[in-house]
């Protein structure tokens, strides 16, 4: 079954947004889940990507990406009516969503993306939603008008200021949980450093901090262990027992560098694809 | 079609015997043969016929079939070695009781057709099984030519003679024969060899198939595990194709339990029967220190990059990156393992170890696949066993620090028990380390199918008829046995097919049939 690509848009700065047809999988779907894609059949990497919305009605799931590689960006010269060869899910457990209280959402660049439904779910349960937007600038801070919809409060911030404050979300999230109440709950998406230091701040305050990982994944059914990381010193299958993690208990330090594995021949892949030029096989 | 992985002999071959003596020694033993004449003494001085196969040399650097099947004459010649035992004891070796002895005196007698037919009668996938089916513990073990000669080794080539006729006929595509509709629809998960079977003879029976396959790439272990220079896939894709032209509807990407769950295929979808072919599928560490290094990988995980997405095409077309590696260590002894060292050697390892804690006799593995191995240079590090893994700053693998071991009494399997020698560390360097020990079941399906038996090991529970806890839910293959093989997941797919056909008729109460 061919995926069609019903509409297409580019969001931000590399950033991308597409509305695909997925019929299960947008009927099944939950916040938090995920799904596997590859262009086509036999050549192509397979990756993960979180479905960022859906419309059972319309058999469609939204998709949300950063042009980094060569596959996001092969993705990204696809044009609406274009098919994608393969799409699994919905993958992963879905968040579980519940009246916390005072719950504060924190998004970082793409991370905006997937933190959507859960916090879109959230407000739905009735919690008070304190959301937290950053990006490195103006360009690439994407979804803020639909936070705003969907947000008690939100706040804004860039690296280079931009757009909205000056600060990296660290700042305000410390802001936030030093308040009275202290918020219920936090949930953190974003970059692997970002979210590490989502935890620290959050840490001091004993908020319970929930993260949504996002390591090199081959199945996503549990199948080959590819996905692993270390969160209170066992080894976890991403794809089955997460993505979501108690952020307080994952060794964010070794994930790093397990998602660094490939980047020199990721990027080989990423500069062949983009100068078009006869490729470099593997054994020189 | 062209039969693209029948590929001339590379390099010599390894018995010295030319084509011309082959066909001398046939002629010569065709009269007496025909005349019915051939006295087991005979029989038994007939040489056993070596497969032609690539020069390893040649073989490290590709990734096309290293054994390149019998010819003709030599299939026949193989088939005169087998004395006609009245007992057959070879078929009791043989997990779904193929009429061994006949197959093998139609191939002698130049019937390859008739040969096929019998095999056919009870497994559906020969040019599967005869090349990776453990023939040595199964139906070679049991055969009196080999027991007579005191060489499991010069038993009767079953498994090749099994291949010959299989590969002869590959091309012609024979579609079986379906039976009129039924109006029943059966749903079966995971496109394993188990699968396949299940798929094909509840189609045959008329009913509404489709497999569900969480891949992108139906076959299950047989495309993403053993690697291609053991069995091409285009033999799988045949198979996959057959079933396609029997009616059969393949939908791949689909992962029951998230997709849809078991229930909703029963209750909303209108599947009157399930088949649960889902495979083992998850792999075991070791849990030792140093396990989520860079360039650590599980088995599964270092086949399914080079296999299914073809990783060693890396930069030559395929997307999906596999460790660059120059030393590396591979732990286990299973056909996991070999197949794991023989992939990292075609990938351009200058040195592979492979690692067993007990010794080669108690290795799982295929003897074949154990011999290929050594030949293309894999290095055996027998009665060692690792304790931890090392890296650098960065986090890569840079060495593995082993324990030798003894062998003490022998365990519950009845093998010997490996004992660790305290103090005996030793380090080697490598940059990758592939384990290979095993797997476990899959937790999906116990953890969205309330209400269906597993045991304490994962595996679901089933009767005889492969009929699981939940009525109409039937299930085979490695998710019940454990990792098996992949005769017994074929076996089990026969079976629970023919209980669901009877299930099927009983619950339409006549109608139709
Ligand atoms: C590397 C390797 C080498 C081997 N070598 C040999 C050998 O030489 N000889 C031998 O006899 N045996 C060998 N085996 C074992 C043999 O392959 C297995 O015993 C056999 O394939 C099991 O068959 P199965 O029908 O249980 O399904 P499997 O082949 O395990 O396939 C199961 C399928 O189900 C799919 N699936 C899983 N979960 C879901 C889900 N929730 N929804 C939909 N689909 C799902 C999987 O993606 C997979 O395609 C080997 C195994 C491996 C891993
Ligand atoms: S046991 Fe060996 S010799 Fe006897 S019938 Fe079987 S294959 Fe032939
Ligand atoms: S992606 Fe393979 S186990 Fe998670």
């Amino acid at each position: 079954m061919s995926h069609r690509i019903v509409r297409k848009r580019q969001i931000g700065e590399d950033v991308f947004w597409a509305e695909v047809e997925a019929p299960l999988i947008a009927a099944a779907r939950r916040p938090g889940q995920f799904i596997i894609l590859s262009i086509d059949s036999d050549y192509s990497e397979r990756i993960p990507l979180t479905i960022a919305g859906a419309d059972a009605g319309k058999g469609t799931i939204e998709l949300i990406w950063q042009r980094v590689g060569k596959t996001t960006a092969e993705l990204a010269a696809l044009n609406e009516g274009d098919e994608i060869d393969n799409i699994a899910g919905p993958l992963g457990t879905p968040t579980h969503i519940d009246r916390f209280g005072v719950v504060v959402c924190v998004g970082g660049g793409i991370g905006n993306a997937p933190l959507l439904p859960i916090a879109m779910a959230l407000k739905q349960m009735g919690n008070r939603v304190i959301s937290i937007l950053g990006a490195r600038d103006k360009s690439r801070m994407i979804l803020e008008d639909r936070f705003a919809e969907i947000s008690d409060e939100l706040i804004v911030c860039t690296d280079d200021g931009s757009h909205g404050r000056k600060a990296l979300v660290t700042e305000p999230l410390k802001e936030v949980c030093s308040r009275d109440p202290t918020p219920d709950h936090a949930f953190v998406i974003g970059p692997t450093p970002m979210m590490k230091f989502c935890c620290e701040a959050t840490r001091p305050f004993g908020v319970p901090t929930q993260v949504s990982l996002n390591t090199i994944m081959i199945d996503g059914t549990g199948m080959c262990g590819g996905c692993r990381v270390e969160v209170g010193g066992k080894a976890k299958f991403v794809c089955v027992d997460g993505p979501e993690f108690d952020g307080h208990q994952v060794n964010f330090d070794l994930m790093i560098k397990r998602l660094g594995a490939y980047k020199k021949l990721e990027q080989q892949a990423y500069e062949d694809y983009k100068q078009h030029k006869c490729r470099i096989g593997l054994h020189g | 079609m062209a039969v693209e992985w029948a590929l001339p002999p590379v390099s010599s071959e390894e018995s010295p015997v030319t084509q011309e003596e082959r066909t001398q020694l046939l002629q010569e033993l065709m009269p007496k043969h025909n005349a019915g004449g051939l006295k087991p003494k005979e029989r038994l001085a007939i040489p056993p016929q070596d497969m032609p196969q690539q020069d390893p040399a040649v073989r490290r650097r590709n990734v096309n079939e290293v054994a390149l099947g019998y010819t003709e004459e030599q299939a026949r010649i193989e088939a005169m070695r087998c004395l006609q035992c009245r007992n057959a004891p070879c078929v009791e070796g043989c997990p779904v009781r193929i009429n061994i002895r006949d197959f093998v005196g139609a191939i002698a007698n130049g019937e390859f057709d008739k040969a096929l037919e019998i095999i056919k009668q009870n497994s559906l996938l020969p040019a599967v099984c005869g090349r990776v089916c453990p023939q040595e513990v199964q139906c070679q073990e049991k055969c009196t030519v080999g027991l007579s000669l005191k060489d499991v080794g010069k038993a009767v080539s079953i498994g090749r003679l099994e291949r010959f006729v299989a590969d002869r006929n590959r091309s012609q595509g024979v579609v079986p024969a379906v039976a009129p509709a039924t109006g029943k629809k059966v749903a079966i998960i995971g496109s394993g060899p188990g699968g396949i079977v299940a798929a094909a003879d509840t189609r045959r029976a008329g009913h509404d198939v489709t497999v569900f396959e969480a891949f992108h790439k139906p076959g299950g272990v047989m495309v993403y595990g053993i690697p291609e220079f053991r069995l091409p896939k285009a033999i799988v894709r045949d198979e996959i194709e057959t079933l396609r032209k029997m009616g059969v509807k393949i939908v791949t990407n689909f992962i029951v339990g998230r997709t849809r769950t078991i229930e909703q295929l029963m209750k909303k979808d209108g599947f009157d029967a399930v088949y649960i072919g889902v495979g083992a599928g998850l792999p075991s560490f070791m849990n030792i220190e140093g396990e989520s290094l860079i360039g650590v990988y599980s088995a599964n995980e270092y086949l399914t990059r080079a296999n299914l997405m073809k990783a060693y095409d890396f930069g030559k077309g395929a997307d999906t990156p596999i460790a660059v590696s120059k030393r590396v260590a591979v732990v286990g002894g299973g056909n996991v393992a070999m197949d794991a060292a023989r992939t990292a050697v075609r990938l351009g390892a200058e040195k592979v170890y492979l690692i067993y804690r007990r010794t080669e006799a108690e290795m799982p593995a295929r003897v074949e696949e154990v011999h290929h191995a050594k030949e293309e240079g894999v290095e055996f590090h027998l009665l060692q066993n690792p304790k931890r893994i090392l890296g650098d700053a960065a986090g890569n693998v840079t060495a593995i620090e082993c324990l030798r071991y003894e062998l003490g009494e022998p365990d519950a399997s009845g093998r010997r028990r490996p004992v660790a020698i305290q103090g005996s560390e030793f380090q080697m360097e490598v940059d990758t380390v592939i384990i290979a020990i095993g797997n476990l079941s899959n937790p999906l399906i116990r953890q969205t199918t309330p209400g269906l038996e597993f045991n304490k090991y994962g595996n679901i529970v089933v009767d005889d008829h492969c009929r699981t806890s939940m009525p109409g839910v039937f299930a085979g293959g490695d998710i019940v046995l454990g990792a098996a093989t992949v005769i017994l997941a074929m076996g089990q797919g026969r079976i629970a097919a023919a209980a669901i056909n009877e299930y099927l008729a009983g619950k339409q109460a006549g109608a139709g049939e």
